[in-house]
C-alpha cells in the first residue's frame, strides 16, 4: 500500500465549502438518500395513517397518553371532592353547575374558547421551555409585560389598523422575550437557576405595570383608572364568532401550536434544543452552544408567553387592565405537564383548564364553590403529574407480578399435564 | 455443616475439613431487575480468615451479590449466614454493626466532607432523635483515626476534604472506612481498578498484612494475577451463576500447575479460551493528528503527541490525570492555553466541537450516559447527535428530515448488530452494551481521520467489547488513527500500537506494545518518586 | 433625628427580614438534604392559614403557632411524599404545593368566614419584652421592640446552624444531600432522613407564614406572602447553602423592603408601585453581578431508590 492508495473520506471537501452538509461516510450517506428521488419513499400511506403514525412517534403511545391524561384529571378532580363537600354542594350539582355554565350553549361554548386561547398559548410557552430542562415559572410576568407593551403600542402608534394589529402582537411578543432574557442570559452566563430569577421577573413586572397605569403613571387612560387608553377598533383582533367575545386569538394560537410543533421536531434547533433538555453533557459533548440555546429556549418561550398576553389585551379587552391576568402564566404550568409537554396534548388541557374556568363562575353562584378552587385543581393536578413516574412505576410492578404469577400457572399447568 | 460445598465443583485437592462455621455463607441468593437476572442461585462460602477471590467478568454478577451480601440490595430469593447464624440485612447499617466493611468499586466517600466526617458518617447508634442530636465528637474521631492511619502505614490528614485526595489516598480512606467499626470481613469490589501497578502492589500488601491479623477479605475482580497472587480460594461468576470453585495453592510445583489452574479458571469466567490477540497494525501512514505544547493553562500539559494514520495509540495513566481534560482540549470542549492541535496537516486549535466533526475527528465519550446518549429521547435522535446541522438530515435551518434519520439509524443498527425491538423507541430499551455500539456506529459514521475512544469498553459485557475493538481495529485497517484512553491495561495491551503514559497533564513516557514492559509503565503511571522505592 | 431614623429602620429592616429568615432556614435543611424546594410560598400561605384559622376558633394566638406547626407538618408531608416517597420530580411537585397554598387557602376563606380575600381580625402574639437588653443606650430600642418571638426565631437561626453543622444528625442530612449513594452506603436511612428533612422545611416555611399572619398582622389575606418564599430561596443561594451568609442576605433584603417602605413615606415623588419590587430587583443585581456560579449541595434534585 502507499500513501495514495489512503482513503482520506471524501467528505472533508464539505467542511471547507461552507456549513451545508454534515461530514457523514459517502457509502452511509448514499444509503441514508436511497430511493429518495421524488417523493415516492412516502409510499401509499393515506394522509390520516401518516399523520397518526407522526402524532405516535412524537409522543410515545398515544393510547397511553389519552389514558394518562384521563386519569390525572379524574385523580385531580376526586382529590378536590372533599372541598365540593365543605362548601356545602354535592357532586351532580357541582357537575352540572360546572360543564353546564362551561360548554351548555353555544355562547357558553365560546366563552370557554376565549378562555382556553391565553391558556393555550401560554401553555406552549411553558411547555418549550420545558423540552430544554428549564421551569419558565416567569410566564406570568412574562405575559403580563407582553400585555402591557401591545396595550401601549397599540394605543400610541398612528398606524393603518391590520398593521398596527400586527405590530401591536410582535410588540407584544418581543416585551415577553425581553423579559425571559434577563433570566435567560442569568442562567447562561452566571448558572443562576431559572425558578429563581423568573419568579423575581413576575414581582418586577407587577410593579411596572402598576406604575405605568397608577393615578399618575405614564401610560394611564383618561376614562378609566388601572387601564392603558383603548387599542382602535380595527386594530384589534376580529371577532369570529358574532354574538360572542371568541376571537380570532383562536386560530392564532392553534397557529402557534402548529409551529411549535414543527419547530420542536422538524428543525434542527428544535432537536438542538429537545438534545440539551434530554441530557445537557452529550450536547456540549456533540458540539450545541449551552448559553445559545439556553438563551433562545427562554426567548422563544418568552415570546409566546408575550403573544399570549398580547391577543389576550387585543382580542378581549382592546386595552391593557391591571390584573387583566386571573394568573394564566401560573395554571399555563399545569396545562403544559398535563399535555405531557407535547403541542397536541396542550390542547386538550388547555381546554380542559379553561371548562374549569369559564364554568367557575356559575360554580360559585349555583354550588357555592370559590372560583379559587380551579387554582386548587391545577395545583392537584400538577401534583399528579409530578407523582405519575411513582405510578407508572406501580403498574409495571404490578403488570411484572401479574405476568410471573401467569407463568408459574403455566409452569403448574404443564407439569400437572405430565 | 458445610452443605453448599458439595454442589460446587472442587478441583485441585479435597475441600480441607472444616470445624468452623464459614464467615460468610450465602445459599441459593437470586436477584433479577426486570427480565435480567442478575444472580442466580449463588452459593458461596468463604472461610474465616481467607481470602476469597470472586473471580468474573463485567456483567457477571459480582457487583451485585457483593450488595446483596452488605445489604444494600434485597435478594429475590436465597439466604445469608454469618458465622454460621442466618441474616436479613435491611440496609448496610445492619451489615456493618455484623461485622462486614466493603469497600465499593466506584468511591462512595462524599467529596464536599473532611476525611474524619467521612469516616463517622452514619457511624452513631440509629433510630433515636435524641442521640443524633448528640455534638459530633470530631476530636477523639481525629485521634481515632491519625492512629488507625498510622496503624496500616497510610498518613493520611484526617481533616483533608476528601475531593482533594490523589486516587490512591481516597483509596485507603475508603479502607479506613470499611475497617472503622472494627469489622471481621472486609468486601473490596475491584479495588485496583483505579491504582497504578505500584499503588496496588501497596494495597496488596496491606491486604496480606490484615489477614495476617485475622480479617476475612472477599476480593472481587476480574483480574487473574491479582487473583493468583492474594487468593486462597477462588469462586467463578459467569452469567450471574456460579461456573466453579477452585483452591490457589500458595505456591506451585511447576510453572506448569500454574498456568493450567489459570487456563481453566479463564475458561470458567468467560466459557471459552482466551480469545486470540487481533493483529497488529500492518501500515503506518503518516501522522493524522499532531499536537504540539498543548495545554490548558492549568494542570494539563503542554504535551507533544502523533497518532499516525492506521495506527490504535493508547493513552494510559491513573484516573484524573489528565485524560479528561485532554480529550475535552481536542474536541473544543476547552480552550486551550497555548499549543496546538493540526488534524490531516490543518490547524484546527481554535475551531468549534461543530467544526472539528467536520474536519475528521469522532469522539466516543467516556461517561456514555452523561455525554453520548439523551435518555429521554428514541434510537433514531440518538443516531442523530452531532449530525443535525447541515445535509442530508437538515438541508435548510427550517426542516429536519424524520425518513433519512430513520434510515440512517436502521442503518447502524444493522452494521452494527444493534439488538433493538424498535429504532422508534428510547435509547433506554437498548441494554449498556448496545447503547455503546450504537454510539460507536454514529462516531464512525463520520468517517473519522481520527477516532477518540475514551474508555469505550468500560462496564461492557464479552461480546459488545469485541464488537468495540473490532470496530476500532476495523477503523485502523482502514488508515485511520485511534487515540485510546484506557485504564484497563489488559485492553490496551490487546488492541494498541503503541502506549504513551499520562501523569500529571503530562506524558512521562512512550513505547511500542510489543516492547512494553508493565513494570516500566507502572512507574511512569506512579511517577519516578515510586520508582525509587524498594 | 436622623439617628433615631436609622435605628427605626433597623428594627423595622429586621421585621420585615424575618418572614423571609424563617422560610430560608426550611430551604437550607430540605436542600441540604438533596430535595430542591420552591414550595416554600405555598408552605408559608399554608402556616399563615392555619395560624389565623386556629387563632380565630380558640382565640388563642399561642395555640395558633401550634397551628402553623400542624400546617406545616402537612405541606411538608405532602412535598416529601410526592418527592421523596414517590420520586417525583422536585421542581414540579414543589410548584404543585405553591398552587395547592395559594388555590387552597384562597377557597376556603369563603368556605369558613363567607367573605372573600381576606379573614377578620384575630388576636396577635403579645410582644412581650425582655427586660435588661432594652435598658441599654442606643441599641437598646432596637432591644426593646424586639419581643419574645423575634429572639426565638433568631434562637431558631442558631439551631439549625448547629444541628446541620454540629450534630450526627445533621452530617446525616449533608451526607444525603451530597450523595445519596454514599450516604446509602454508610448505612444512613436516606428516605427517612429526606423525608424529616422536606417536613422540617414544611415547618419552618409555615413559621414564617404565622409570623405575617398573626405577629406583624392580626389576619390572613389571599397571596398575602408576596413572594417571601421566593426571596428566602434567592438569600439561600446567595448564602451558598450556608446559613450565616444566607441569613445576612434576608436581612438585607429586610432592609431593602424597609427602605422602599419608609422612601415611599418620605419622598412622595418617587412613585412607590416601583420600589415594592426594590427587594426582588436587589436580588436579580446580586445574581447578576458579585454571587459566583453557585453550585448547591451535590445531590439536589436526584430522586434516590435502591434497587
Amino acid at each position: 500500500m502507499t500513501i495514495d492508495s489512503l482513503p482520506t473520506a471524501a467528505p472533508i471537501a464539505a467542511a471547507s465549502t461552507g456549513r451545508r452538509q454534515a461530514r457523514m461516510d459517502p457509502a452511509i450517506m448514499a444509503e441514508t438518500l436511497r430511493g429518495e428521488t421524488g417523493v415516492a419513499a412516502a409510499g401509499n400511506m393515506g394522509l390520516l395513517p401518516r399523520l397518526v403514525a407522526h402524532f405516535h412517534a412524537l409522543s410515545g403511545s398515544l393510547g397511553g397518553q389519552v389514558l394518562t391524561f384521563t386519569l390525572t384529571i379524574a385523580a385531580a378532580l376526586l382529590a378536590s371532592m372533599p372541598m365540593i363537600w365543605i362548601g356545602g354542594s354535592d357532586l351532580w350539582r357541582t357537575a352540572g353547575a360546572l360543564f353546564g355554565g362551561a360548554l351548555g350553549s353555544g355562547p357558553a361554548i365560546a366563552e370557554t374558547l376565549v378562555q382556553m386561547v391565553p391558556l393555550l398559548i401560554a401553555g406552549l410557552a411553558v411547555a418549550v421551555a420545558f423540552h430544554a430542562s428549564l421551569f419558565n415559572i416567569g410566564v406570568e410576568g412574562q405575559l403580563v409585560f407582553g400585555g402591557l407593551v401591545a396595550g401601549i403600542v397599540g394605543a400610541s402608534l398612528d398606524l393603518p389598523p391590520t398593521l398596527l394589529m400586527v405590530v401591536c402582537i410582535l410588540a407584544g411578543m418581543a416585551g415577553g422575550a425581553l423579559f425571559a432574557l434577563i433570566p435567560a442570559l442569568l442562567k447562561a452566563y452566571r448558572g443562576a437557576h431559572e425558578v429563581v430569577t423568573t419568579i423575581m421577573m413576575n414581582f418586577v413586572a407587577v410593579a411596572i405595570y402598576e406604575y405605568a397605569v397608577s393615578p399618575t403613571g405614564p401610560f394611564v387612560a383618561a376614562d378609566q383608572p388601572s387601564a392603558t387608553e383603548r387599542v382602535p377598533d380595527g386594530a384589534r383582533l376580529p371577532i369570529i364568532w358574532e354574538g360572542t367575545r371568541l376571537h380570532a386569538g383562536l386560530p392564532v394560537a392553534l397557529a402557534a401550536v402548529i409551529v411549535v410543533m414543527w419547530v420542536l421536531y422538524r428543525t434542527p434547533a428544535g432537536f438542538r434544543l429537545r438534545l440539551m433538555g434530554a441530557n445537557q453533557g452529550a450536547a456540549r459533548a456533540s458540539g450545541v452552544s449551552i448559553a445559545r440555546v439556553t438563551i433562545l429556549a427562554m426567548l422563544a418561550s418568552g415570546a409566546l408567553a408575550g403573544l399570549a398576553g398580547a391577543v389576550q389585551v387585543l382580542g378581549v379587552f382592546g386595552r391593557f387592565y391591571a390584573a387583566f391576568s386571573p394568573g394564566y402564566g401560573f395554571d399555563a404550568i399545569a396545562v403544559a405537564l398535563l399535555g405531557a409537554l407535547s403541542p397536541v396534548g396542550v390542547i386538550a388541557s388547555a381546554f380542559f383548564f379553561a371548562v374549569l374556568h369559564a364554568g367557575s363562575v356559575p360554580l360559585q353562584a349555583v354550588a357555592g364553590i370559590s372560583r379559587e378552587m380551579v387554582g386548587v385543581v391545577s395545583g392537584l393536578v400538577v401534583a399528579f403529574v409530578a407523582a405519575q413516574p411513582a405510578a407508572l412505576r406501580l403498574l409495571s410492578a404490578l403488570r411484572r407480578r401479574y405476568a410471573g404469577a401467569a407463568q408459574q400457572v403455566g409452569q403448574a399447568d404443564t407439569e400437572a399435564s405430565k | 455443616m458445610n452443605p453448599g460445598r458439595e454442589e460446587t465443583l472442587t478441583t485441585d485437592g479435597a475441600p480441607r475439613p472444616d470445624t468452623t462455621p464459614p464467615a460468610i455463607r450465602l445459599v441459593g441468593v437470586s436477584k433479577h431487575f426486570g427480565p435480567v437476572k442478575a444472580n442466580r442461585s449463588i452459593d458461596l462460602s468463604v472461610r474465616p480468615g481467607s481470602i476469597h477471590g470472586l473471580l468474573g467478568e463485567n456483567g457477571a454478577g459480582k457487583s451485585t451479590l457483593m450488595k446483596i451480601l452488605f445489604g444494600m440490595m434485597r435478594p429475590d430469593a436465597g439466604r445469608i449466614e454469618i458465622g454460621g447464624r442466618p441474616v436479613a440485612f435491611r440496609s448496610s447499617a445492619d451489615a456493618l454493626s455484623a461485622g462486614i466493611g466493603m469497600v465499593q468499586q466506584h468511591f462512595s466517600l462524599i467529596g464536599k466532607l473532611t476525611v474524619v466526617e467521612n469516616l463517622i458518617l452514619g457511624r452513631a447508634a440509629t433510630g433515636f432523635v435524641g442521640r443524633w442530636l448528640r455534638p459530633l465528637d470530631l476530636e477523639s474521631a481525629r485521634r481515632r483515626a491519625i492512629e488507625l492511619s498510622e496503624r496500616l502505614g497510610f498518613g493520611i490528614d484526617p481533616m483533608a476534604r476528601c475531593e482533594t485526595l490523589s486516587v490512591s489516598a481516597r483509596q485507603k480512606v475508603e479502607i479506613l472506612k470499611a475497617l472503622w467499626g472494627g469489622v471481621t470481613t472486609l468486601v473490596l469490589d475491584e479495588p485496583t481498578a483505579a491504582l497504578s501497578p505500584p499503588d496496588a502492589e501497596e494495597l496488596y500488601a496491606l491486604l496480606q498484612n490484615l489477614q495476617r491479623q485475622g480479617t476475612t477479605i472477599v476480593l472481587i475482580s476480574h483480574k487473574m494475577p491479582e487473583i493468583m497472587r492474594l487468593c486462597d480460594r477462588v469462586t467463578v461468576l459467569r452469567d450471574g451463576a456460579v461456573a466453579g470453585e477452585a483452591d490457589v495453592p500458595r505456591t506451585f510445583a511447576d510453572p506448569a500447575e500454574r498456568h493450567a489452574l489459570e487456563a481453566k479458571l479463564v475458561r470458567l469466567m468467560i466459557g471459552r479460551n482466551r480469545p486470540e490477540v487481533p493483529s497488529r497494525s500492518s501500515h503506518i501512514w503518516p501522522s493524522v493528528l499532531s499536537v504540539r505544547q498543548l495545554s490548558d493553562g492549568e494542570r494539563f500539559g503542554p504535551i507533544d503527541l502523533d497518532v499516525r494514520g492506521g495506527e490504535i495509540l493508547a493513552v494510559v495513566g491513573v484516573e484524573g490525570n489528565g485524560q479528561a481534560q485532554f480529550v475535552e482540549l481536542l474536541m473544543g470542549l476547552r480552550p486551550a492555553a497555548g499549543g496546538s492541535i493540526t488534524l490531516d496537516g490543518r490547524n484546527v486549535t481554535g475551531m468549534s466541537t461543530l467544526n472539528r466533526f467536520q474536519s475528521g475527528i469522532a469522539h466516543i465519550p467516556e461517561d456514555r450516559h452523561n455525554l453520548a446518549v439523551a435518555d429521554a429521547m428514541s434510537i433514531v435522535d440518538n443516531a442523530s447527535i452531532g449530525f443535525v446541522d447541515g445535509a442530508p438530515f437538515a438541508p435548510t435551518p427550517f426542516w429536519l428530515s424524520r425518513r433519512r434519520r430513520a434510515r440512517f439509524a436502521a442503518g447502524i443498527v444493522r452494521r452494527h448488530k444493534v439488538r433493538a425491538a424498535s429504532i422508534e423507541g428510547p435509547v433506554t430499551s437498548l441494554s449498556g452494551g448496545n447503547q455503546q455500539k450504537l454510539v460507536v456506529g454514529r462516531e464512525l459514521s463520520r468517517a473519522p481521520r481520527l477516532m477518540i475512544a475514551a474508555q469505550p469498553t468500560r462496564g461492557l459485557d464479552i461480546g459488545s467489547t469485541a464488537a468495540v475493538h473490532e470496530a476500532l481495529i476495523g477503523l485502523r485497517d482502514r488508515g485511520g488513527g485511534v487515540l485510546l484512553l484506557s485504564l484497563d491495561l489488559t485492553e490496551v495491551f490487546t488492541i494498541a500500537d503503541r502506549i504513551v503514559v499520562l501523569r500529571q497533564g503530562c506524558i512521562v513516557g512512550e513505547t511500542t506494545t510489543a516492547e512494553a514492559d508493565i513494570d516500566r509503565i507502572g512507574s511512569w503511571m506512579s511517577g519516578v518518586e515510586q520508582e525509587a522505592r524498594p | 433625628m436622623s439617628n433615631l431614623l436609622t435605628i427605626s429602620l433597623v428594627i423595622s429592616a429586621l421585621h420585615l427580614a424575618l418572614p423571609i429568615l424563617m422560610p430560608m432556614l426550611g430551604g437550607l435543611i430540605s436542600e441540604r438534604s438533596g430535595v430542591m424546594n420552591i414550595g416554600l410560598e405555598g408552605m408559608m400561605l399554608i402556616g399563615a392559614f392555619g395560624a389565623v384559622l386556629v387563632t380565630y376558633f380558640t382565640g388563642n394566638p399561642w395555640l395558633g403557632i401550634v397551628g402553623a406547626l400542624v400546617s406545616g407538618v402537612f405541606s411538608g408531608s405532602l412535598l416529601a411524599l410526592m418527592t421523596v416517597t414517590l420520586r417525583g420530580d422536585q421542581v414540579v411537585a414543589s410548584a404543585a404545593i405553591n398552587l395547592i397554598g395559594a388555590g387552597l387557602t384562597a377557597a376556603l376563606i369563603p368556605v369558613i368566614w363567607n367573605v372573600d380575600g381576606l379573614t377578620p381580625s384575630v388576636a396577635k402574639i403579645p410582644n412581650i419584652r425582655v427586660p435588661f437588653l432594652a435598658d441599654l443606650p442606643y441599641v437598646g430600642r432596637i432591644f426593646s421592640s424586639l419581643g419574645l418571638v423575634d429572639y426565638a426565631c433568631l434562637a431558631l437561626v442558631v439551631l439549625v446552624w448547629w444541628v446541620l453543622f454540629r450534630t450526627d444528625a445533621g452530617l446525616r442530612i449533608r451526607a444525603c444531600g451530597e450523595s445519596a449513594e454514599s450516604a446509602d452506603a454508610a448505612g444512613i436511612p436516606v428516605v427517612r432522613t429526606r423525608f424529616f428533612a422536606v417536613v422540617a422545611s414544611g415547618v419552618f416555611g409555615a413559621l414564617g407564614g404565622a409570623y405575617l399572619s398573626i405577629v406583624t398582622l392580626d389576619m390572613f389575606q389571599a397571596s398575602m406572602t408576596q413572594g417571601r418564599g421566593f426571596l428566602a430561596l434567592a438569600a439561600m443561594v446567595f448564602g451558598k447553602w450556608r446559613v450565616w451568609p444566607a441569613a445576612l442576605a434576608c436581612i438585607a433584603f429586610g432592609f431593602a423592603d424597609a427602605i422602599a417602605l419608609r422612601t415611599q413615606i418620605l419622598w412622595r415623588d418617587i412613585p412607590h408601585e416601583l420600589l415594592i419590587a426594590l427587594p426582588y430587583v436587589l436580588a436579580l443585581l446580586a445574581l447578576a453581578t458579585f454571587v459566583g456560579r453557585a453550585s448547591g449541595p451535590a445531590g439536589v434534585g436526584k430522586p434516590f431508590a435502591r434497587a
